[in-house]
Formats: structure tokens, C-alpha cells, sequence
């Protein structure tokens, strides 16, 4: 059916190419010109001017430290949550429905979300009150208490997030074949050897694109930050955000953005290469 | 296997009654706390947005549903601006669905049924978006959408959320179009149909319920978006660029209300789609 009309796959991805290389392509290559050009000669001086920045170091500092901790914990519970689910028949459906709830949730309104619990006359605080922890309303998230505000900020991006890699492993787990598990089962592979040489490397692929996607938008937060925090827990795209449309310098933002990318993409190519799928041992 | 394993298999039939029943009291009760983890907080925020200015101050709270009424929702409903980037995020979701599952649709209807030169790097460029933080990309698309016009509208935020669930929507369209059989199709043809029509009389019926929940997957994902629509709008802002914008200024309990108006619709569209998000998700994440 290819031979007589071979422009036809052609003219059906056109639309989307051409959009794509609009809007995906053409800004690119504008972002990273305003970031290393000045007056439309290049130039370092907009990195120099990030770097120098007083928010800079603390702000990659902040999303690196709550990249390193919500990542690996959303990947733990999404796995617990998968093998879980694995094991019971009945209600199998409502309890998946309710774990992906959150995956219809924006980060600024899970940044409410937890605001309504962690705000000084909140939920928490009423807790620890009646349990007689704490006497008085407790400030978990002003400038003075950073690692509460740090804990706070990852607890509401563990809440929102754990559910997109949930899907995406309980996808992966649904594709691995009963008979490995029967076959080891027979050999006498217990539970925990089960899923560490078995389960685990079976869903590599899964993993990986979980990985891979929530690192990047990890490194992408901005809203949950500013509903909990304000502004005061830097992070990168806050900064960017900042520089846009308070200071008005669209070049320090590129710069921003530029170094969010690179980050993104040497993540992505880190996953790439360390979760290296080998297609004979897929089911 | 090891010995090890043989050694804990042997305790774990040694008193094999016992044993299943708490396995299954630990795998409950791990099950029921992890959907208090994702509940308890919706709840809690619903509470806030229900209680009025002075619920926000009750202390010590309790938990529990008092004193909550719908007045103080409809107050933040009456808000200037509130009703009106609600309309905002409606409009530019709307024009995400359509534009995505547009120039989606034909190019995962390519991807499924044909093989042509460059499919493999029409499918890497579509993986490339996923490499890259898209919404930041709206920072130098101000200059350009302010020459054009676009900036401060809601069609320019519709352009920049389809990049986002675009490429998904791409890959989405190419898995269930895999999913129709190409017998059908070709059956159509011998029957006299012309290309187009098989397709519209063939295979979209039956690909009609996974494009759907496509879409509800694009409008979900614009819905959602924050940076890149606090960038680019001013006047005509969305529903969350709204709330980003007056947050410092406004009291808790509209922030509360705020964060229950954005989670609502969200949580119904899932809900439509649910039988469709694992098959969504398995083909996209390949």
C-alpha cells in the first residue's frame, strides 16, 4: 500500500513537523542565542550575571538536593504501590483510580494543598498539638526554618508525583509474563529475590522512562515552590520566572533556562546510558 | 536458586495459616494507608476552601466537616477575575485538544500503518521534547508572540501547551491506531471505500474511545500548566496563572479555594478516562 503513494506518510507528520519546528525548535535556538549573546554579539556576560547572582548557588543547590530526594522516593512508592497491587483481585480498580488522582493535579495546586495543612493554624500543627508535642502554633515555612520548609516542599512534590511513575510502572509490570514469576517460584525464589532478579530488571524499560521523566520535571519546579515558600526557597525555573517578568531581563532568564536544559539533557543521557535496555531480554 | 531463598520458602510454610493472614492484614492495611496519603490531603484542602475566612483560624482543628458551607466557594467564585480565567483555562485547553489531536492523530496514523525514510528521526524529535523542560521555552516566545500578536492571548497559551501534549498525544495515536486491525481497513478498500473513507467509516469508530481519552490527556495537561502561561499572559490570564499571580496578596482561604477549583475538574476527567490510563501509559513510555 506504500509503493504508489509514498508522499502520503509524508503529508500526515507535516503538520505536526512543521509545528514542532516552530515552536519547539525555532525557540530553542532563541533561547540559547539570548543566553550567551549580548546586543547581538556573543557574549558570556548574561551567564556571568547569573552566576554572580545572589539566589544562584542557593537555587541550584535547592533543586538539586530535592531532585536527589523526591525522585528516588516517588520511584520506592510507585514500585510498593505496583507490587501491591499485583496481589489482590477484587477492588484492584478503585484502588488504582485513587492513587492516580494526583496525576490530575497541578503542582500549584498541590502546593495549596499543602499549604492548607503546614500553614501555622493548620492541620499538622493541630496534630502535634493535641498529641502535646507542641505548645503554641509551630512556623514551618518562613525563611527561618529552611529544612522544614525543604521537607514541606518535597512531601507536597512526593504527593503529586509518585502517581505518573506509579502508571507508568504498573504499565510495565502488567507486560511481564506470569510464567517467569511461576518458573521462579517453582525454582524456590522467594519474594525478595523475585523482584530484585526477576521483576526489577524486567521493567528497566518502564523504569527508565520514569526516570527520565520525572527527573526532568523535577528539575522543572517552580509553582509548588511558590504556593509553600514564596520566594523563600530559590529554585531554578523560580529564578528564571523572576528575571522574566520582575526584572525584565529576558536574557538572564535564557541563561536559566539554558542551564535547566542542560541539566535535563545530561540526566536523560545519564539514565540512557546506565539503564541500557538489551531488547533479547524483554518479554 | 539460593539457598537463602530455599531456607525462608521452608519458614514460610512452616506455620503457613498465620502467616498468609497477617501477609494479608500488612498488604491492607499498607493499601488503605496509601490512599489516605493520596485522600486525606484533598479533603483536608476542601475543608479550608468550604470554611470561610474564620475556619481558617479555628485552633486547635479537628478534621472534621463543621462549620463548613458552599458560601465561601461562591464568594471566591464572585471574585473579580476568578470566573473569567476559569473561561481562560477552558479556552486554551480547548484549543490544545483540538490542535494536538489534529496534527497528533495523522502523524501517529503514519507512524502505525506506514514505514517510510526519516521514521525513525520523526520519532526522535518527538522523543527529544521529552529531554527538555518545554514550558521554559515560553520565555523567549514572548518577544516573538508580542510582534505577533499573540502575546496575552489565550490561542498563544493553546500554541505553547500543544507543544507540551503534542509529542504524547503522537505517540498516544500511533498505539491504538496499531491496536485496529489492518485487515478491517483493507477489507473496507476491496469493498469499493476510497482511503479516507475506510478511514472514517472504519477505523475511527474504533479508535474513537482511546483518542478521547487523548484528549481529556491534553486537557489535562494545559489545564495544569503554570509557568508557561504566567509568562505569557498579562490580562487574560488561566486559571492558574491567576492564582499564581494574586497568591501573596490573597487570604488563605481563597488560596484554599483556588487549589480546590484546579483539582475538581481534573479529578473528573481522570476519573472518565481511568479505564484508559495504564494502556496510555504503556505505549507512551516505550
Amino acid at each position: 500500500m506504500t509503493q504508489n503513494r509514498p508522499w502520503i506518510p509524508y503529508l500526515l507528520i507535516l503538520p505536526s513537523v512543521v509545528f514542532l519546528g516552530l515552536l519547539f525548535i525555532v525557540p530553542l535556538v532563541q533561547t540559547i542565542w539570548l543566553a550567551v549573546s549580548e546586543d547581538g554579539a556573543p557574549s558570556l556576560a548574561n551567564m556571568q550575571r547569573m552566576v554572580t547572582d545572589i539566589n544562584f548557588m542557593q537555587s541550584v543547590r535547592n533543586t538539586f538536593l530535592l531532585t536527589i530526594v523526591v525522585v528516588p522516593v516517588q520511584i520506592a512508592i510507585a514500585l510498593a504501590m505496583g507490587t501491591m497491587v499485583a496481589k489482590i483481585g477484587r477492588g484492584r480498580e478503585t484502588i488504582l483510580w485513587i492513587w492516580t488522582i494526583p496525576l490530575g493535579i497541578s503542582d500549584l495546586a498541590a502546593g495549596l494543598v499543602w499549604l492548607s495543612i503546614l500553614q501555622n493554624s493548620g492541620y499538622f500543627n493541630s496534630l502535634l498539638f493535641s498529641l502535646g508535642v507542641i505548645s503554641r502554633q509551630a512556623s514551618w515555612l518562613s525563611y527561618q526554618t529552611p529544612v522544614a520548609l525543604f521537607i514541606a516542599i518535597a512531601v507536597a512534590e512526593i504527593w503529586r508525583g509518585t502517581a505518573i511513575v506509579m502508571v507508568i510502572i504498573v504499565a510495565g509490570l502488567n507486560q511481564v509474563p506470569k510464567e517467569f514469576k511461576e518458573a521462579a517460584e517453582i525454582f524456590g525464589a522467594g519474594p525478595w529475590t523475585r523482584f530484585w532478579k526477576i521483576t526489577l530488571p524486567l521493567i528497566r524499560p518502564a523504569l527508565q522512562s520514569a526516570l527520565i521523566l520525572r527527573t526532568v520535571l523535577a528539575f522543572e519546579v517552580f509553582a509548588v515552590v511558590y504556593a509553600l515558600g514564596g520566594r523563600n526557597f530559590p529554585v531554578l525555573v523560580g529564578e528564571a520566572y523572576n528575571w522574566q517578568n520582575q526584572n525584565q531581563n529576558y536574557s538572564v532568564a535564557a541563561a536559566y533556562a539554558v542551564l535547566i536544559m542542560v541539566i535535563s539533557l545530561a540526566a536523560t543521557l545519564v539514565y540512557l546510558k546506565a539503564f541500557k535496555v538489551d531488547p533479547e531480554r524483554l518479554p | 536458586m539460593n539457598m537463602q531463598a530455599i531456607s525462608s520458602e521452608a519458614a514460610a510454610t512452616a506455620n503457613p495459616a498465620s502467616f498468609v493472614s497477617s501477609r494479608r492484614w500488612l498488604l491492607w492495611s499498607g493499601i488503605a494507608a496509601l490512599c489516605a496519603w493520596v485522600l486525606v490531603p484533598i479533603y483536608l484542602v476542601a475543608l479550608g476552601a468550604l470554611g470561610g475566612r474564620q475556619g481558617v483560624y479555628i485552633w486547635p482543628k479537628t478534621g472534621l466537616p463543621t462549620g463548613i458551607s458552599l458560601e465561601p466557594f461562591i464568594l471566591f467564585l464572585q471574585t473579580e477575575g476568578v470566573v473569567r480565567s476559569f473561561l481562560n483555562s477552558l479556552g486554551a485547553a480547548g484549543i490544545t485538544v483540538a490542535l494536538s489531536i489534529l496534527l497528533g492523530a495523522p502523524a501517529g496514523y503514519a507512524l502505525a500503518r506506514y514505514n517510510f525514510v526519516g521514521k525513525d528521526s520523526y520519532r526522535l524529535l518527538v522523543l527529544l521534547t521529552r529531554a527538555f523542560p518545554l514550558a521554559i521555552l515560553a520565555l523567549p516566545l514572548t518577544v516573538s508572540f508580542i510582534r505577533l500578536g499573540l502575546y496575552d492571548t489565550i490561542v498563544g497559551v493553546g500554541l505553547i501547551h500543544t507543544v507540551l501534549a503534542l509529542p504524547f498525544a503522537a505517540l498516544v495515536t500511533q498505539g491504538i491506531f496499531l491496536g485496529v486491525p489492518k485487515e478491517l481497513e483493507e477489507a473496507a478498500w476491496v469493498f469499493g471505500c476510497t482511503r479516507i473513507q475506510a478511514f472514517f467509516k472504519v477505523v475511527a469508530p474504533l479508535a474513537l474511545p482511546g483518542i478521547v481519552a487523548t484528549a481529556v490527556f491534553a486537557f489535562v495537561i494545559s489545564w495544569n500548566e503554570v509557568f508557561a502561561a504566567s509568562v505569557l499572559t498579562v490580562r487574560n490570564r488561566t486559571l492558574t496563572a491567576y492564582l499564581l499571580t494574586v497568591l501573596s496578596e490573597s487570604s488563605m482561604h481563597y488560596r484554599f479555594a483556588g487549589g480546590l477549583m484546579l483539582i475538581l475538574p481534573s479529578v473528573v476527567f481522570i476519573f472518565a478516562v481511568r479505564r484508559y490510563l495504564f494502556a496510555i501509559w504503556g505505549i507512551s513510555s516505550k
